[in-house]
């Protein structure tokens, strides 16, 4: 039996402890904000916070956050009003939407660790998220429009 | 030899083979069943909207009727069905929002419901061609303009005035003389009881008068619930009970089945059942491939099993796919002459005496087309009902495909439509959902596909794969007085039917026959090629390789004669006029009536002055910069892009900006417009810089983004420039989502040309500037 604390909650899971986290959270429990988009880390769809470093769940093994505090989309912000959620809706970012979630996870974590990126350390941050219908554009304005208050 | 008539945009040929039987049958049961005032195509008799387009022709046709589409609950909240699928467009939002503004609803007390599959009641909702404004302008206007009539007459009723004293505006009806005014909510019950006008007597709003459409100010209607994570995609749906499963599938295209062993994955935590999954023989149009599904608690367990199992594949007659000796083969086919498809004057004797004749050989092979969300689906079959959750561009094909693959009658099966996380073409192929339909058939409980990204990459059904070779003569003056282009490519009709040689008229309407330019000797030809995997529509379809080489040898020439790119564009189009394509059989114009949709090189050239004016065409750039240019109109939409680009040391891009100028007719969000066009420069920079999906052994040697790479942010434009042609007052709306593509790529290359004075041919650039 393992133990994880995901957005606050513990979570317990006796099953296989090398699952990766992305289907413990979207099969398992039901936090399914949180997207599958390749299973090999390339496109970062999965990406959450653990201990408030963005990785991606894809990769990450239940085992690998015991002890730790897992974010996920749904824990970001209690009202879904974190300055990178309102900056993304301020710039109407998405077009499909389906990355997004990952986008916004690793513009979190970007801001937690640098509150005022420039333009060139936001595209190498957000380097590891794929946007198949091409958002990039409004994403790196949108990670700005965020650092420099919404 | 077998070249399909008039197909249309088809998702299956024998849907559109039996089209007009089933729109007629299907009317009157959709009368019979609802009595609703059920309209088989709009009627556009009124001068203001004098133009007809293909929607009429669709499968089901169209439905104009408020009681379908609209509903007003007591507290006033307006629900919109929105039946077309949203997959990165826009449309759930925009359609709806047209109702809106013809009924005087508030937008922010309107409330979006996806329909499910349900052609008879809701019309066609195949959401693909870049057809959905396009095909919906007007009856969208039309239904809200019937339900804000019905209102009226409600209210004028209730007051007892004439129905000419009330007007609806903002949520409500007011007699001004008066001074009383009623809400939607409050009219809501006698609103319905009103007879449903006739569309002849329906009086739309003066364009002046519009709150929302054409002002770009309305967000997406999902865009909290994405932002959130609460949006709902295909795989985001879960049941009660439901299982995981993850099928392999034949690696080779036609192969089957001969043995397997699930022993060791049967040992794996949370694998639950190793089983056989139908395959359908090839060419199997949208039916599953067949293989061993892994059927576990959740969808890591099924892909750990999954690798596990042992298989023996038959690889069956495309076992020896090789994509390096099928270039040669089409390229050898396209220096021998091939099937005439457009003949004017002697291109010939023309190029015999030109006084110089340019050749232009272009490749460009497969696109996967990789959406984020790879397909998935949930399927609940209980005896002879089957109900779906999946995310379709095709609703009423998947309800149609899964009624005839579980072999139960249509009205049994409810296709529920989620968001799409992208589909450019992909979701208009309804195998997965059908893999689930008969898996849960079998298993009895509810079960998800879900396809992991190499299954993506391997098992798609690819943008084709084709050799684009144009020959241009010129007299001694420099002008062209010859064109021949050659397309060879493997037609998406062998996917549905065994032999298939030649494209089909769709794909030859896609840039080759209906090439603008003013020239007198014209001919374009298609040479045979033979399909070795799945063939299906890729956003823009073949109108990325047409208008690469054609915009691609404009360039050229060009060159050849020492002129500038935009001013030989502008010169070969010529004169501003509508092309006369009389000689062409079977001309394929997106589906629309020609006179509605004429190739109308006027606007073509505007779409070049404007980009040029706007873009500042001609600027000086710094050493190792070049500027490009290209013009397409495909999806009778009219495009030109103007890109800048610097080659840095190995080969390095940057594109540092991009404009692009965009004729769509009449349009409804030039937000999403622009939205649209920077996601073409991005797919359009992917598909030059990497794209490319290749087989040996018939086998696909891609899987994931590692080895398919797509552009990320790091590599993307710095910036891209939109530029809206204003409409005329009775411009048709035209296509938005698919024409921005095709000219990106030509316009890099012309640009890296331009910057480096290499020209390249073949697609993608991968490391040809490295050297």
């Amino acid at each position: 039996m393992i133990k994880v604390k995901i957005n606050g909650q513990e979570q317990t899971w006796d099953g296989d402890p090398d699952l990766p986290l992305l289907w413990y959270l979207r099969d398992e429990i039901g936090l399914t904000g949180t997207k599958f988009g390749c299973g090999q880390a390339f496109c970062g769809a999965c990406t959450v916070m653990v201990d408030k470093e963005a990785v991606r769940a894809c990769i990450t093994s239940v085992n690998d956050v015991v002890g730790r505090e897992v974010t996920t989309i749904e824990g970001l912000h209690p009202t879904g009003d974190h300055p990178v959620q309102k900056a993304w809706r301020q710039m109407n970012v998405p077009q499909c939407g389906f990355c997004q979630v990952g986008q916004i996870m690793q513009a979190a974590a970007l801001l937690t660790e640098n509150p005022k990126p420039t333009h060139d350390q936001i595209r190498t941050a957000m380097s590891g998220n794929i946007c198949r219908c091409g958002c990039y554009q409004r994403i790196e304005n949108a990670v700005h429009l965020a650092s420099t208050g919404v | 030899m077998n070249i399909i008539a008039n197909p249309g945009k088809l998702r299956g040929f024998e849907r559109h083979i039996k089209v007009e039987n089933v729109s007629r049958r299907s009317i009157l049961k959709g009368l019979g069943i609802t009595g609703a005032f059920v309209l088989a195509a709009p009627v556009m008799s009124r001068p203001a909207l004098a133009y007809e387009t293909g929607a009429g022709k669709m499968p089901h046709g169209v439905v104009v009727d408020p009681r379908v589409f609209v509903a007003i609950a007591p507290d006033g909240t307006v629900t919109i069905v929105a039946h077309r699928s949203e997959m990165g467009t826009g449309v759930r939002t925009s359609l709806p929002l047209i109702v809106a503004e013809e009924m005087e609803a508030d937008w922010s007390r309107v409330h979006v419901q996806q329909a499910h599959g349900d052609e008879v009641k809701f019309g066609n909702q195949d959401t693909d061609g870049s057809r959905s404004t396009r095909h919906y302008l007007i009856p969208m206007r039309q239904i809200g303009a019937s339900a804000r009539a019905m209102l009226e007459a409600a209210a004028a009723k209730k007051w007892g005035v004439p129905v000419t004293e009330v007007k609806a505006t903002n949520h409500e009806v007011v007699h001004s003389a008066s001074g009383r005014h009623i809400g939607f909510g409050d009219l809501a019950a006698d609103a319905a009881k009103e007879p449903v006008p006739s569309v002849g007597s329906l009086k739309l709003k003066d364009p002046k008068e519009f709150r929302y459409l054409g002002k770009g100010e309305v967000g997406i209607v999902d865009l909290r619930d994405i932002t959130v994570g609460k949006a709902r995609y295909g795989a985001d749906v879960r049941l009660p009970g439901m299982k995981y499963a993850v099928i392999a599938r034949p690696p080779v295209t036609g192969g089957k089945l001969v043995s397997f062993d699930g022993t060791a994955a049967m040992k794996i935590s949370g694998v639950e059942k190793v089983m056989e999954v139908k395959g359908w023989p090839w060419p199997s149009k949208f039916q599953p491939l067949g293989g061993v599904a892994v059927i576990a608690r959740n969808t890591g367990a099924a892909i750990k099993g999954r690798d596990a199992v042992k298989i023996v594949w038959d690889d069956g007659a495309n076992a020896k796919y090789d994509s390096v000796a099928y270039r040669a083969e089409l390229e050898e086919a396209s220096r021998k002459p091939g099937l005439v498809v457009r003949k004017e004057g002697d291109a010939d004797a023309a190029l015999k005496s030109a006084d110089k004749v340019i050749v232009g050989e272009y490749y460009l092979p497969h696109f996967a087309h990789v959406s984020m969300e790879p397909p998935t689906a949930v399927a609940d079959v209980k005896g002879d009902k089957a109900e779906i959750w999946a995310p379709v561009q095709s609703p009423g094909g998947t309800r149609e495909d899964v009624a005839k693959t579980l072999g139960i009658p249509e009205e049994n099966v409810t296709v529920n439509v989620t968001l799409l996380g992208g589909g450019f073409g992909r979701k208009s192929k309804c195998d997965f959902a059908l893999e689930a339909a008969l898996l849960s058939k079998e298993l009895g409980v509810p079960v998800k596909v879900q396809w992991t990204r190499e299954d993506d990459v391997r098992h798609d059904f690819l943008h084709t794969v084709s050799v684009e070779r144009i020959e241009a003569g010129l007299d001694k003056n420099g002008k062209v007085i010859a064109w021949r282009h050659r397309s060879v490519a493997p037609s998406i009709a062998s996917t549905f039917a065994a032999g298939t040689v030649h494209q089909a008229p769709f794909e030859l309407g896609m840039g080759l026959v209906d090439m603008p330019f003013e020239i007198a000797n014209i001919q374009c030809e298609n040479p045979e090629a033979a399909a070795h995997t799945r063939i299906g529509w890729f956003r823009s379809v073949s109108n990325i390789p047409r208008a690469f080489a054609v915009q691609s040898m404009v360039a050229e020439i060009a060159h050849a004669t020492n002129k500038d790119q935009k001013d030989m564009l502008l010169e070969l189009i010529g004169s501003a006029r509508i092309v006369n394509l009389s000689s062409v059989k079977d001309l394929w114009n997106y589906g629309e009536p020609y006179d509605s949709y004429p190739i109308d090189t006027g606007r073509l050239r505007r779409v070049v002055e404007l980009v040029a004016e706007k873009g500042n065409w001609g600027r000086s750039v710094p050493k190792g910069r070049g500027l490009g240019i290209a013009a397409h109109r495909s999806f009778v939409s009219y495009i030109a892009t103007i890109v800048e680009v610097e080659v840095g040391e190995k080969g390095k891009l940057t594109v540092h900006q991009v404009d692009t100028a965009i004729d769509c007719g009449t349009y409804v969000n030039p937000e999403r417009i622009q939205s649209q066009i920077e996601g073409t420069a991005i797919m359009g920079l992917s598909l030059a810089k990497y794209g490319e999906i290749t087989f040996k052994n018939g086998r696909v040697q891609q899987g994931n983004f590692g080895d398919y790479q797509v552009i990320r942010i790091d590599e993307a434009p710095v910036v891209t420039n939109v530029y809206i042609v204003p409409p005329g007052p009775d411009t048709p709306p035209s296509g938005v989502g698919e024409p921005g593509l095709p000219p990106f790529a030509p316009a890099l290359i012309n640009a890296i040309f331009a910057a480096t004075g290499k020209r390249i041919r073949t697609m993608p650039i991968g490391k040809q500037l490295e050297a």
